[in-house]
């Protein structure tokens, strides 16, 4: 019989923290951790004697001295005695503003045109193809330029729009006004209004905004569980009630109750002087910007939500055709629930895409936060070391924040395994 | 019984009937267009509206763009022409006949044009054994590595010693490397060697070149980076992103794969605040940090700077898509390659990378595309590369409000450029597709 006996016990050598495998591993990560250290610390001495050398203190004080430049798009009330933390945060807000309306366009976009793509009809596949390819093949920043040249060169200047024969007019019922300046369109104003909540003294928010917002948000929810009774029906009899006019109805009817209440009227925008007066107004920077962002986007969605159409199999649609169900249905019921199984995490990234491609409002004066914090305040106090890290920092938490949310959607959705 | 059949059954055919033709609405032009143009009355609708807008499109845009005025010399000359002509409107394209040279090549002394154009060409010579290994001699692979240096030389011009003694740095650090590894552990061989080359690079070599190039002063006209410009500006610094980024993204790639926490950690950290910034704010950094990341007194080339940016933001993109195929790879390769004995870089270099990268070449091509359309970004930072350059010849008075024509030109390059590279994606895909499909 075999006697197990132990191996005769090694005595540690130098030699075995590079040889042996058992150590090599935290041999190697100390050395790359030193390496790393010393990379750091070199940049950060390096920094640290250039502005000694250039005689400034690292200091974020200039956030709270007045920014002493105008924002003229913006959500919140600024003016030029506010501070640069406040005119930072007018342009974030303003990046937000282009990223959202850019994100919600791209997508109703590209989905219509990944789906038209697939179309039986050859001609609309071809013009849509010619879409997508134009698009994506050509750099964003040229479309954003391009769009605000357009916009500049091609629209009427407010004068054209007086006089008795003026050579532009308003169109929409003379409700909107669009100027080489910008677009006017009609804003929702208020004769009973509720008045504002000022939030930490920072920026009011508006409590008719609020009052809508809820209402519609509790007609959605009241539409959700007449849904679910409906669904629930269909389920124990196998008919199911028809509930649109009710759904529709419990939208609708508190809220243009709340509307009437709160005296809602659309104020217009008139000419007055050099220029339009009254109404919301939104820049062409605004709009070039969204437009160039939205359609340069939508291609690539489009193309995103062509594969994942094209990655459900046959049989799925056909199974589902056997089963009974109209075109429509097998569309909504089997393909796209399966689709968007494999659209959302590219599509994810394609939403962070565009909010990081929006920092190219710079070049179309757009104030979002690039334009003023790493822009105009930058310029202003010299401080570059800030004011980039600063910047970086707040792009870094808005990426995260939306690859967290759209994770967790993905989570919901996502095919759960066994 | 059979005689009832045959009295009840009058004829029964014994021969085939020969095949008729298919009815004429469903074959040949009209049946194509029945099943693919007006299938339904929907799809019917769908083609009338895009006809009319085709229509539209190429009764607005085709008479602008023929438009006789390429000798124009300015927008109003243009317009004499045009209105000489009975036209309203039309396209002026003396911008691009006064300006193309300008868009290419910047402000690049034009006599000095063929040294960019030859580069070029060159270039493509380079990247042949890469891109088409089956028709090229591989033999041209020591040319494709000679090439980045002989390239820069050709582009800033000076002393042919800067890139010989560049070389040179790195031959030391190879022959370092290789005599080093059989001797010590060839990780640690790689960093001796890397330690070699600095030494050359940065106190040896400049030793030796200063007397070397007084002595013997052989060189080409050099020329300034704030000269580079247009379509020439954004090819040097997207080709040296695109072929840098390769390498370093496989590094990061790995370690972000790695066992140790460490450099997980670290590859980790970098790739996702690289993805999480924009370009623009990388470029701010090249463009007013840099210089006070580095020793005081250092001042290097904005060129280098921006391509160095540019550069590490491609690079944690890379090693996203590469992330991708190596997590694409059946467990059982990774099993199969340890079973072998390989140990941990010979199975990366025999039986993961090769598969993982074919994996991945999509993903690469596109980032590919997107550095190559990113390279606009510079003209944020005040470089004059095409969109830069128009920038400035709108401003100029005799164009001013000249659009259309300068767009469709740098758009029509950029599309040349990003297409031809994804058909060549879409070529590779095929040619090494060895699946069963």
């Amino acid at each position: 019989m075999a006697t197990l006996s132990d191996p005769p016990a090694e005595s540690f050598k130098l030699s075995m923290l590079i040889y042996d495998t058992r150590y090599r591993a935290v041999t190697f990560q100390i050395m790359a951790l030193i390496a790393f250290l010393t990379l750091i610390g070199w940049l950060i001495s390096n920094t640290a004697q250039n502005l000694a050398d250039l005689g400034k203190e690292p200091s974020f004080g200039f956030l709270f001295e007045p920014a002493g430049y105008d924002i003229n798009q913006r959500l919140v009330e600024y003016n030029n005695q506010d501070s640069h933390l406040r005119a930072a945060f007018v342009g974030l807000l303003n990046t937000l503003l282009v990223a959202f309306l850019g994100c919600v366009t791209a997508t109703v976009i590209g989905v219509i045109v990944g789906v038209l793509r697939l179309s039986g009809n050859w001609l609309v596949a071809r013009v849509m193809t010619v879409y997508v390819e134009m698009f994506r093949n050509v750099p964003v920043l040229m479309w954003i330029v391009l769009a605000m040249a357009i916009l500049i060169e091609s629209l009427p200047a407010p004068r054209d729009f007086r006089g008795d024969n003026a050579t532009a007019s308003m169109s929409v019922f003379d409700s909107v006004a669009v100027t080489n300046r910008g677009v006017y369109i009609p804003e929702p104003l208020f004769s009973r209004s509720l008045g504002d909540l000022p939030v930490g003294g920072a920026f009011n928010i508006s409590l008719d905004l609020v009052a809508f917002l809820v209402v519609l948000a509790g007609g959605l929810f009241l539409s959700g569980r007449i849904r679910a009774r409906a669904d629930a029906q269909q389920e124990a009899t196998g008919v199911r009630p028809t509930t649109w006019y009710l759904r529709l109805g419990a939208v609708l009817v508190p809220v243009i109750a709340v509307l009437i209440a709160l005296g809602f009227h659309l104020g217009y925008p008139e000419l007055k002087g050099f220029n339009f007066q009254g109404g919301t107004y939104m820049r062409n920077s605004l709009i070039a910007l969204w437009l160039a962002l939205s359609l340069y986007t939508a291609a690539f969605i489009a193309e995103i939500v062509r594969a994942g159409i094209l990655a459900i199999s046959k049989g799925q649609t056909e199974a589902a055709g056997a089963l009974g169900l109209r075109p429509g249905r097998i569309m909504s019921l089997v393909i796209l629930p399966q689709a968007l199984r494999v659209i959302i995490p590219p599509l994810i990234s394609n939403y962070l895409n565009l909010t990081k491609n929006s920092s190219l409002a710079i070049a179309v004066g757009y104030m979002d936060l690039t334009g003023t914090l790493m822009g105009i305040t930058l310029n202003q106090t010299g401080r570059e070391l800030e004011t980039v890290l600063l910047g970086m920092l707040i792009y870094l938490g808005i990426s995260l924040a939306i690859s967290a949310l759209m994770n967790w959607y993905n989570s919901r959705v996502k095919l759960v395994e066994r | 019984m059979s005689n009832t059949h045959s009295d009840t059954v009058a004829f029964v055919r014994d021969t085939m009937l020969p095949q008729q033709e298919p009815p004429s609405s469903s074959v040949g032009a009209v049946g194509w267009m029945r099943t693919n143009l007006f299938s339904g009355w929907f799809n019917t609708v769908l083609t009338i509206v895009s006809l009319g807008f085709i229509a539209f499109i190429l009764y607005e845009i085709l008479p602008w763009l023929i438009s006789p005025t390429w000798d124009g010399t300015s927008l109003t000359n243009c317009r004499e022409i045009l209105a000489g002509l009975g036209d309203e409107s039309g396209a002026c394209w003396g911008v691009i006949r006064e300006r193309w040279q300008q868009l290419m090549f910047g402000f690049y002394p034009s006599d000095l044009y063929w040294r960019p154009v030859l580069a070029f060409l060159l270039l493509l010579v380079a990247i042949a054994p890469l891109l088409f290994a089956d028709y090229v001699s591989p033999k041209l692979i020591w040319f494709s590595m000679l090439y980045p240096f002989l390239a820069a030389w050709l582009l800033w011009g000076g002393a042919i010693w800067a890139p010989i003694f560049a070389i040179l740095g790195f031959v030391v650090g190879f022959v370092v490397f290789r005599y080093g590894s059989k001797v010590i552990l060839p990780a640690l061989a790689l960093a001796a060697g890397v330690v070699a080359a600095i030494l050359w690079w940065t106190a040896i070599g400049p030793a030796i070149e200063a007397p070397l190039s007084a002595a013997i002063p052989i060189g080409i006209e050099s020329v300034q980076s704030r000269e580079f410009g247009g379509f020439m500006l954004s090819i040097t610094i997207g080709v040296t992103a695109i072929m840098c980024s390769l390498p370093i993204g496989i590094v990061l790639a790995l370690g972000r794969q790695s066992d140790l926490l460490l450099v997980k950690a670290i590859c980790v950290g970098f790739i996702e605040f690289i993805r999480g910034v924009p370009l623009i704010t990388l470029l701010f950094v090249a463009s007013v940090l840099l210089n006070i990341f580095l020793p005081p007194g250092t001042n290097f080339d904005i060129i280098l700077r921006v391509m160095i940016m540019v550069t590490l933001f491609a690079a944690a993109y890379m090693a996203e898509v590469i992330r991708g195929g190596l997590a694409a790879l059946p467990k059982g390769q990774y099993e199969g390659a340890d079973s072998l004995g390989l140990d941990y870089w010979q199975a990366q270099r025999l039986i993961i990378m090769p598969q993982a990268l074919k994996i991945s070449i999509p993903g690469i091509v596109s980032t590919f595309i997107g550095v190559f359309k990113d390279t606009t970004l510079v003209s944020i930072i005040s470089m004059f590369d095409p969109i830069g350059l128009s920038n400035a010849i709108r401003a100029d008075t005799a164009w001013n409000g000249v659009y259309w024509e300068l767009f469709i030109f740098i758009g029509a390059v950029f599309f040349v450029f990003c297409f031809s590279m994804s058909r060549y994606s879409m070529y590779l895909e095929r040619k090494l597709q060895t699946g069963h499909r």
